[in-house]
């Protein structure tokens, strides 16, 4: 076989001779042919080659002129390199197909997108897959008349294979195949909204893709992000995922194009990607990981700079300084994670800005960034280098800190400033470090930091409940002096507002579901009424078959197990529950629920009454109740169901009108609790306290006093004999809930299972 | 009667103390105070009291007990033998004999009905009645109770009756800091101590996923092991995943977690 670059003397008959296989006179294959044939000599077989000019002879001599022609002479080498040579009969085959059909538009897209697609789907058989589905949309699509033979052209079908390669970027196969199908289930009739169904110009077109998308999904892995977060860096976050329009693993990004939008962090969370892939050898969830350690060790190390000091370049510097700051400190945490931010760091290579024409900064900043995170750089730059040894030389001693490492990033910015460096243009390619956060972090504004204002917002008690009865009065502990307070504290109870019981009927009917999926676990809960007790010494009644068993042993010689009894015992539950519910203010906070939006109220409410269905069910004594405070002169606790009380409308009523307002004395409300509790009859008493935020008041300053009280309180019920268990809301309750509680508590993560969590948790505790 | 020589511990224990327990210890000896031990799983409970009965040089019983357990398994009962029967001391009854320190390693899991019949031995009579054999023993001087508890089961069922809780003086244990955690890593497996650091800040990874869907963490004694395999050669990324994730959880975020953070940490 002749090398294709270096063509032997018989080449230009050997062209001749393809050229007169292919057996077509349109002027523009002349042009072309030559560079085609020899890109498929390249990767064909003779044979193979052979099949390629017959396939074009046959795409020339269709009568849809000459652009399927030159779409395959042009494509086809490429896509047999990816797939093999042999695929070329299944994409004839769709090419006949479609020819036969009224969709000969088609062919051209069908074969201009062909290699781009076979990039995306690699194997044969998810090609396989692709022309199948191009084939049933078409038919799907295709008008017939009467039912007999099909005379119109699909309409969306030339603009689906348009797409194909875009949609592919995203999808998965399996995803395409839920998108088409989509689409001909909602638009197989409707020309123009077909159209625009397969051209993704339609709204749905787009969230149906948006749905499908492949991937890492952040949605997907929360928890396991949230645990990540917690596990590793000891810290907590709303993690909350932005659209990324374009995947920002590629480097390269062009001078003109935007950057891509980077993660970063404000009070209302961790901002992340909606959707990574797996890129640079690095999988979609380490990559969601590299942003989380990186975003938590800025949120462990560094401190804010006053932006208004420094120009936009000494601001860039300084980011890359103190981000490289932060992953050194990561790496002596975690040093293997070297070789995920080595994968997803670029490697802007030495020399690759000419700085007579662009502005060169960014990439001497990302060339630093990488030198000071890649011990092999290899960069040759002195200043460069130098500018390495002393950041060096500053972590040597410890941490360092952000005003350290901006002090370095300005002698640096000073020591390589150019000319250039204003220029317009900016060298933007391999500098785009995509795992990173942007850094709003790190910058204060002098005209913002003015202390605003803050309102007191906090309703006024209500003086309104004029005859209530008259306090019980509680203990308070004070750990600095190690005494409790006496009568420190007034409790108010009262009889809980009531409300629309039909509310309550619709929460549970929403959750029927679950409903139905708990009732199983109850009925194994639900005690039996005898059980057997075998294994007795002393018992009842002889064990007839231990008692032969024993018989034989001893007729052997062996020592008979003398356990040849058993008795029976009503194994009731003997137990008392009383739910505590923390009403605070923070309660009306709002949370993302799938597609909306619900308040903590609410799911408290769902979760509630599911929880008194279902102890219902068992026949366990339960109470509920509920507490806020407005300072020490005024804890409130509010019946919202007695023990003696059944499940029904009354409860349900108010319920439906628990409200949230005030803080959080735990202790009090615990002690007044326990009174209650402790006077119940049963063997065992628990008593679940589902709050969302940490013990305070108004009137309390100090943030431990609270706590410590709350503690002492749980010490107090142990010794009445009672369990205590809070279910916490609060992401941060890590750093108080096991002061409290010891080892008896759940964090709820994710609020919006508190519905299902909460009654699985009550019965994971008395199982 | 039993040999009470057969119950010392000879070979001293290796012990880290935390704090100053093993003071505390010697004072609740002298006194003959029924010691319960807190804490969860693995932390160094039963080292501690093997290490105290070696340095106050008094016999050691221990009974790991279980949901079958009776009271018989404890006190004794009467066996059948072929010209008769012929009563066999149970490991409590022994111990009061023959003044030995007797330890009931993980009391809750006895049934209640069970752990009652100490009841008599930890006020100030001392006494073990013999029921079935119409025996009071009187506890010989140098008996003294132990009870170990895991307060952290999450539970209420298995939770100690507060009648029994009452009668103990109480040491409560945890993990110990990392320091101290390196430190029994290395003696007790004999690996550097670089990599028992890193081994114990795993440990401190899953022990912050306590409550998020494990119930503890990785307790010191799969630390050990993890140690113990790297110490014979398994490569520190094997020897974690099946000493120390494996076991604890099947929660699939968790122990992808957990691997994660095994990868971070060797290289
Ligand atoms: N303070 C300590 N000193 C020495 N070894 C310890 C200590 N704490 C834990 N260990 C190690 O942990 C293992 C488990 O401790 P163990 O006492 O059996 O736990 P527990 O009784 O609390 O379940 C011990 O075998 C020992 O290797
Ligand atoms: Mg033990």
């Amino acid at each position: 076989m002749p090398s294709p670059e270096s063509p032997d003397a018989a080449w230009p008959e050997r062209l001749a001779a393809y050229r007169a296989q292919l057996d077509c006179r349109f002027p523009q294959v002349g042009e072309v042919f030559e560079a085609c044939l020899i890109d498929a000599l390249r990767v064909l077989s003779p044979a193979g080659v052979s099949a390629y000019i017959d396939c074009g002879r046959f795409l020339g001599r269709m009568g849809r002129g000459v652009e399927p022609l030159l779409a395959f002479l042009e494509e086809w080498p490429s896509t047999a390199g990816i797939l093999g040579e042999d695929a070329l009969p299944a994409i004839n085959h769709t090419l006949q197909v479609i020819w036969k059909s009224p969709n000969g538009k088609a062919i051209t897209p069908f074969l201009q997108t062909l290699a781009a697609v076979a990039r995306r789907l690699p194997s044969r058989e998810q090609m396989q897959h692709y022309l199948d589905l191009t084939l049933k949309l078409m038919e799907r699509t295709s008008g017939s008349i009467h039912g007999i033979h099909k005379s119109f052209a699909s309409p969306g079908l030339p603009d689906f294979l348009e797409q194909a390669p875009t949609l592919l970027n995203r999808l998965a196969i399996g995803g395409l195949q839920n998108w088409v199908d989509y689409g001909i289930r909602n638009y197989g009739n409707h020309p123009e909204r077909q159209r625009a169904y397969f051209s993704l110009q339609s709204a749905d077109s787009r969230a149906v893709f948006q749905r499908e998308r492949h991937g890492t999904l952040l949605v997907d892995h929360e928890r396991l992000l949230d645990l990540y977060l917690r596990g590793l860096w000891g810290d907590s976050a709303q993690l909350v995922p932005y659209a990324s329009s374009t995947d920002p693993a590629g480097h390269s990004a062009q001078a003109d194009a935007s950057t891509p939008l980077l993660p970063y962090y404000d009070a209302s969370g961790i901002r992340l990607p909606d959707v990574l892939d797996d890129a640079l050898g690095v999988s979609g969830i380490d990559r969601y990981r590299a942003s989380l350690a990186h975003i938590a060790g800025h949120r462990r190390w560094s401190t804010p700079l006053f932006a208004d000091n420094f120009s936009p370049m000494q601001r860039m510097a300084i980011e890359i300084f103190e981000d490289s700051r932060i992953e050194t400190l990561i790496l002596r945490h975690y040093p293997a994670l070297r070789h995920i931010f080595l994968a997803l760091h670029p490697t802007p290579a030495e020399g690759a800005c000419n700085p007579a024409t662009h502005s060169c900064l960014r990439h001497r900043l990302a060339m630093l960034s990488r030198a000071l995170l890649d011990p092999a750089h290899g960069y040759q730059d002195a200043a460069l280098r130098e500018f390495v040894e002393r950041f060096v030389q500053t972590m040597a001693s410890g941490e360092a800190s952000s005003e350290a490492v901006a002090t370095l990033a300005l002698a640096y910015v000073a020591r390589t400033r150019r000319q250039s460096d204003q220029l317009a243009n900016v060298h933007f390619a391999d500098t785009v470090i995509a795992y990173r956060d942007d850094n709003r972090h790190l910058w204060r504004f002098h005209e913002l930091s003015d202390d605003e204002e803050m309102f007191d917002l906090r309703p006024t008690a209500a003086a309104a409940e004029v005859d209530r009865l008259p306090p019980r009065h509680y203990p308070e502990w004070d750990y600095q002096s190690q005494s409790y307070r006496p009568d420190w504290v007034s409790l108010y109870e009262s009889l809980h507002p009531s409300g629309e019981a039909a509310l309550i009927d619709r929460l549970l009917d929403k959750h029927a579901a679950l409903a139905r999926r708990l009732k199983r676990l109850l009925d194994l809960l639900r005690p039996q009424d005898r059980v057997r007790v075998r294994y007795q010494e002393d018992g009842s009644e002889l064990d007839l078959d231990i008692a032969i068993r024993s018989l034989i042993d001893f007729k052997s010689g062996a020592t008979p197990d003398p356990r040849i009894n058993m008795s029976h015992r009503t194994n009731g539950r003997n137990l008392a529950v009383l739910l505590l519910l923390d009403l605070s203010e923070s309660l009306g906070d709002k949370v993302r629920v799938g597609n909306g939006e619900q308040t903590v109220l609410e799911l408290s409410q769902e979760a509630v009454s599911l929880l008194a269905w279902a102890i219902e069910q068992l026949g366990d004594p339960l109470a509920i109740a509920g507490f806020h405070s407005d300072t020490r002169h005024d804890v409130r606790y509010l019946h919202l169901k007695g023990f003696s009380e059944g499940w029904g409308d009354p409860v349900k009523r108010r319920l439906a009108a628990m409200q949230a307002g005030y803080s959080t004395r735990m202790g009090a409300a615990m002690r007044h609790a326990a009174h209650y509790l402790a006077a119940q009859p049963a063997a065992k008493k628990l008593m679940l306290i589902l709050t969302d935020g940490q013990p305070s008041d108004v009137d309390v300053q100090d943030e431990r006093l609270l706590i410590e009280d709350a503690r002492k309180s749980v010490g107090e019920l142990e010794q009445q004999g009672i369990f205590t268990y809070c279910i916490s809301l609060d992401r941060k309750a890590d750093e108080y809930v096991h002061d409290i509680f010891g080892g008896r508590y759940a964090v709820i993560d994710n609020i919006e299972r508190l519905p299902e969590r909460l009654p699985e948790l009550f019965m994971a505790l008395t199982r | 009667m039993t040999d009470r020589e057969q119950f010392k511990v000879f070979q001293a224990p290796f012990y880290q103390p935390q704090r100053n327990e093993v003071a505390l210890y010697e004072a609740a000896y002298a006194a003959r105070l029924p010691v319960m031990v807190k804490g969860p799983t693995g932390c160094g409970k039963s080292r501690f009291i093997e290490y105290m009965a070696w340095k106050l040089g008094k016999p050691l019983i221990t009974v790991a007990c279980n949901e079958d357990m009776t009271a018989s398994d404890l006190v004794g009962r009467y066996l059948l033998e072929a010209n008769g029967t012929r009563w066999l001391d149970g490991p409590l009854t022994t111990a009061a004999r023959i003044g030995a320190i007797c330890y009931l390693d993980e009391i809750v899991e006895a049934r209640q009905d069970t752990t009652v019949v100490i009841h008599p031995l930890t006020d100030h009579r001392r006494t073990l009645p013999l029921d079935k054999k119409g025996e009071l023993i009187h506890a010989h001087a140098d008996f003294q109770l132990v009870i170990s508890y895991n307060p952290g089961y999450q539970s209420l069922m298995k939770d100690l009756k507060q009648s029994t809780k009452q009668r103990f003086a109480a040491f409560e244990f945890d993990y110990p800091d990392a320091a101290l955690e390196t430190t029994i890593l290395v003696s007790e497996s004999g690996i550097d101590a670089t990599t028992a650091a890193q081994l114990v800040s795993i440990g401190a990874v899953a022990r912050r996923l306590r409550g998020h869907g494990l119930d503890e963490g990785i307790s010191t004694r799969l630390l050990v092991y993890a140690a113990t395999l790297i110490k014979g050669g398994v490569t520190p990324h094997d020897a974690c995943r099946m000493a120390l994730v494996r076991p604890i959880t099947d929660d699939r975020d968790i122990r992808d977690t957990l691997d994660h953070a095994i990868d971070a940490t060797f290289a």
